[in-house]
């Protein structure tokens, strides 16, 4: 675990979006709450891994975070900086310190823009350097993202998936950033190149000494790279706790069902241990189900209670918060009984 | 093993004609399914596993598309098969889940109806009949009031409820062999697992059998019998599920197997495949996985390594020049450092 100094802290985060009716006047009949009271703090120099199923709201959590979006209410501390009410203008300075490497590495990139453009921008805009020494910036970053810097005057489209992955991390980190927001940055990848860019982001942490936010929805990957885990459920969060905690004892009936969902490569394992499949879907988040949001798929349901009362994000043990007023007393994968342990990377 | 494999899949070929080249998109693919039986095929975007199946299902443009090699089906060519009789397997005999089940349903006809079509293209029923079939399946597949949800169009349902609802009108007459394009990779893990489990179900109650093609080692580890690494349009290795798991024999299925962050090992770093996967208009010389390989020797340059028995089994098939006992001891070293002991 990091002690770092915290570089982040949002409390009771919503965002609502308004559901209207009519043309001329607008009335707003109802609202989706994407988010809705998230409340996380970021260490320097840590990983914090946001999981959670399409939907969930991780996106635009982290969308108002980095007020790309007006959140409804909450504050966001930054460095302990109340940075909720700033305008854009105002916003600007701060914005070289939080970087973002997007999902798909087709959408990201401007294609009629040169990859030495592309990664370049930032500099310009925050006015670093002259153009010789953006120049040189630029193609130190291609080499520290592993591409070739005289491909400084390409196009993407010159570029495979992987390689765009590389040039979109390689703009977040040309300002040097001390956060890097990164929203299911492998989902589009094959495992192969997946792997190349996982390895390349832990690179760049212990080189940079970068704070990440990592959201998935792929729990492996989140497991492989976070320090903490949040587990977030219809815009709540439901678990945090550190990474080897949360995987090993998940407190969260929804975290311990994720986690039995998840297909494990390994087929005597796999086909051996129980598996909780939930009925039907995530609910619609206009109309979300009372209290406890995740009661009416729950196997550990308690009628009159779980419907009735909200639980609130409590500490269950150090360090792991969990919202549930019936808890996992033990978690009965047949594999969570073996420690983890750091082992050499295969050959 | 019974006498004859349900599908039979020889020396299969198949490229594509664009303006670029030639494509070669599967390039001498031979595999067998017997009934009831899951076969598994893993590999990357571009591996030809996609259109080794759509060959299969003689659903490849024509106009761009050739395809030579034997596809039998119960000992029946496709590939040399009238488009009307192929027309007559489709969706009867063989029928295909697909990937996507935003697009692949038609938005502007009501589900029931996209059901019983399928119904009265084949069988001689009256409508009645065949949205009573369609109503048994979409109870079948665990859709629920399905009564009332015949009779919604599919941007009505989830994401996970479209895939039932494709599921259904793969199983409406019954085939005997089902191939899924990556049925779950559009899915949320909880989906998936709904999904991975029906399948298994139908699979169990109507006895058919099922192509699974995926990218996930997971999804395969937990659903197949047998497993077929392909890379580049080749076989790299096929064997029963616990032997790619257990005795991997290819260099390509070790950096696959070593590069998936998993949940139940955790390692510092990924093992990383080096490089991308080829492109196919001009395929790499001799092993088509060499110039990404860690143990690449001067031969796999110049000779295209054949699929040979590989540790003493002989439902263990691998492509590599690489020797036997070398396979044995980097195999054995993976398998320990994946089960977490320290090798």
């Amino acid at each position: 675990m990091s002690a770092g100094e915290e570089l982040l802290v949002v409390e009771d985060l919503r965002k609502h979006f308004p559901v209207t009716r009519g043309i001329v006047f607008q009335k707003e009949i109802a609202s989706v709450k994407a988010v809705d009271g998230v409340s996380f703090s970021l260490h320097e120099g840590e990983t914090l891994g946001i999981v959670g199923e399409s939907g969930c709201g991780k996106s635009t959590l982290v969308r108002c975070v980095l007020k790309l979006l007006e959140p409804t209410s909450g504050t966001i501390l930054y460095q302990g900086r109340d940075i909720t009410k700033l305008s854009r203008k105002e916003m600007r300075p701060l914005r070289r310190n939080m970087m973002m490497v997007f999902q798909d590495p087709y959408a990201s990139l401007n294609a009629r823009k040169r990859v030495g453009f592309i990664i370049g921008e930032a500099l310009e805009l925050h006015d670093i350097g002259t153009p010789a020494e953006r120049k040189r910036r630029v193609q130190e970053l291609l080499e520290v993202v592993g591409l070739n810097p005289e491909h400084y005057n390409r196009f993407p489209h010159e570029f495979s998936g992987g390689q765009r992955q590389r040039i979109g991390v390689a703009r977040a980190l040309a300002v040097n950033p001390k956060l890097i927001f990164c929203d299911e940055p492998v989902s589009a990848l094959d495992v192969s190149v997946q792997a190349q860019i996982l390895n390349l982001l832990k690179d760049l942490q212990r080189e940079f000494g970068l704070t990440y936010v990592f959201i998935a929805h792929d729990l492996n990957v989140v497991r492989h790279i976070s320090d903490r885990v949040m587990v977030m459920y219809l815009g709540k969060a439901v678990e945090v706790a550190s990474r080897d905690e949360l995987y090993v004892h998940p407190k969260h009936p929804y975290t311990g069902a994720l986690l039995s969902a998840v297909p494990l490569p390994n087929p005597e394992a796999g086909r051996a241990r129980k598996h909780v499949v939930l009925e039907g879907d995530v609910p619609n988040p206009i109309n979300p189900p009372s209290a406890c949001n995740f009661h009416p798929r729950c196997p550990r349901f308690h009628e009159g209670h779980c419907d009735v009362e909200t639980p609130p994000l409590a500490p269950i043990a150090d360090e792991h918060l969990v919202a549930c007023h019936y808890p996992l007393e033990r978690w009965p994968m047949n594999i969570g009984d073996r420690t983890p342990q750091a082992v050499e990377s295969a050959t | 093993m019974s006498s004859q494999p349900l599908l039979e899949v020889r020396d299969l070929r198949t490229e594509f004609h664009t303006d670029d080249g030639i494509v070669g998109a599967v390039d001498g693919v031979s595999f067998t399914v017997q009934s009831g039986q899951v076969l598994g095929i893993v590999g990357e975007s571009g591996s030809g596993k996609s259109v080794t199946c759509l060959t299969v299902m003689g659903l490849n443009d024509p106009k761009f598309a050739r395809s030579t090699g034997e596809v039998l089906f119960r000992g029946e060519d496709l590939l040399k098969a009238p488009r009307s009789r192929l027309r007559d397997i489709r969706g009867n005999e063989i029928a295909m889940i697909f990937q996507d089940p935003m697009t692949s349903l038609n938005p502007v006809h009501k589900v029931g109806r996209q059901l019983q079509e399928a119904v009265l293209l084949h069988k001689d029923v009256t409508r009645k009949q065949a949205r009573d079939r369609a109503l048994e399946l979409l109870k079948a597949v665990g859709i629920p009031r399905a009564e009332r949800r015949i009779d919604d169009y599919p941007h009505q349902f989830s994401g996970g409820m479209r895939q039932r609802v494709m599921i259904a009108m793969a199983l409406v007459n019954d085939p005997d062999l089902i191939i899924a394009d990556e049925p779950t990779t559009a899915l949320d893990v909880t989906t998936q697992a709904q999904i991975l489990a029906l399948i298994k179900r139908v699979q169990d109650d109507f006895g058919s059998a099922v192509i699974m093609i995926t990218h996930d080692l997971g999804v395969v580890a937990e659903t197949a019998d047998d497993v077929i690494v392909m890379y580049a349009g080749r076989i790299a290795e096929r064997a029963p599920v616990r032997a790619v798991f257990n005795e991997p024999r290819h260099p390509y299925t070790w950096g696959l197997m070593g590069s998936l962050p998993r949940l139940d090992v955790i390692v510092d770093r990924l093992y990383q495949i080096p490089g991308q996967p080829p492109s196919l208009l001009r395929p790499p010389s001799g092993c088509r996985f060499h110039p990404r390989c860690a143990y690449a020797m001067p031969v796999c340059r110049e000779v295209e390594p054949q699929l040979e028995i590989a540790a003493g089994d002989p439902a263990h098939q691998q492509a590599c020049h690489l020797d036997e006992q070398t396979k044995a001891r980097e195999a054995a070293n993976l398998v320990a450092t994946l089960a977490g002991a320290p090798t």
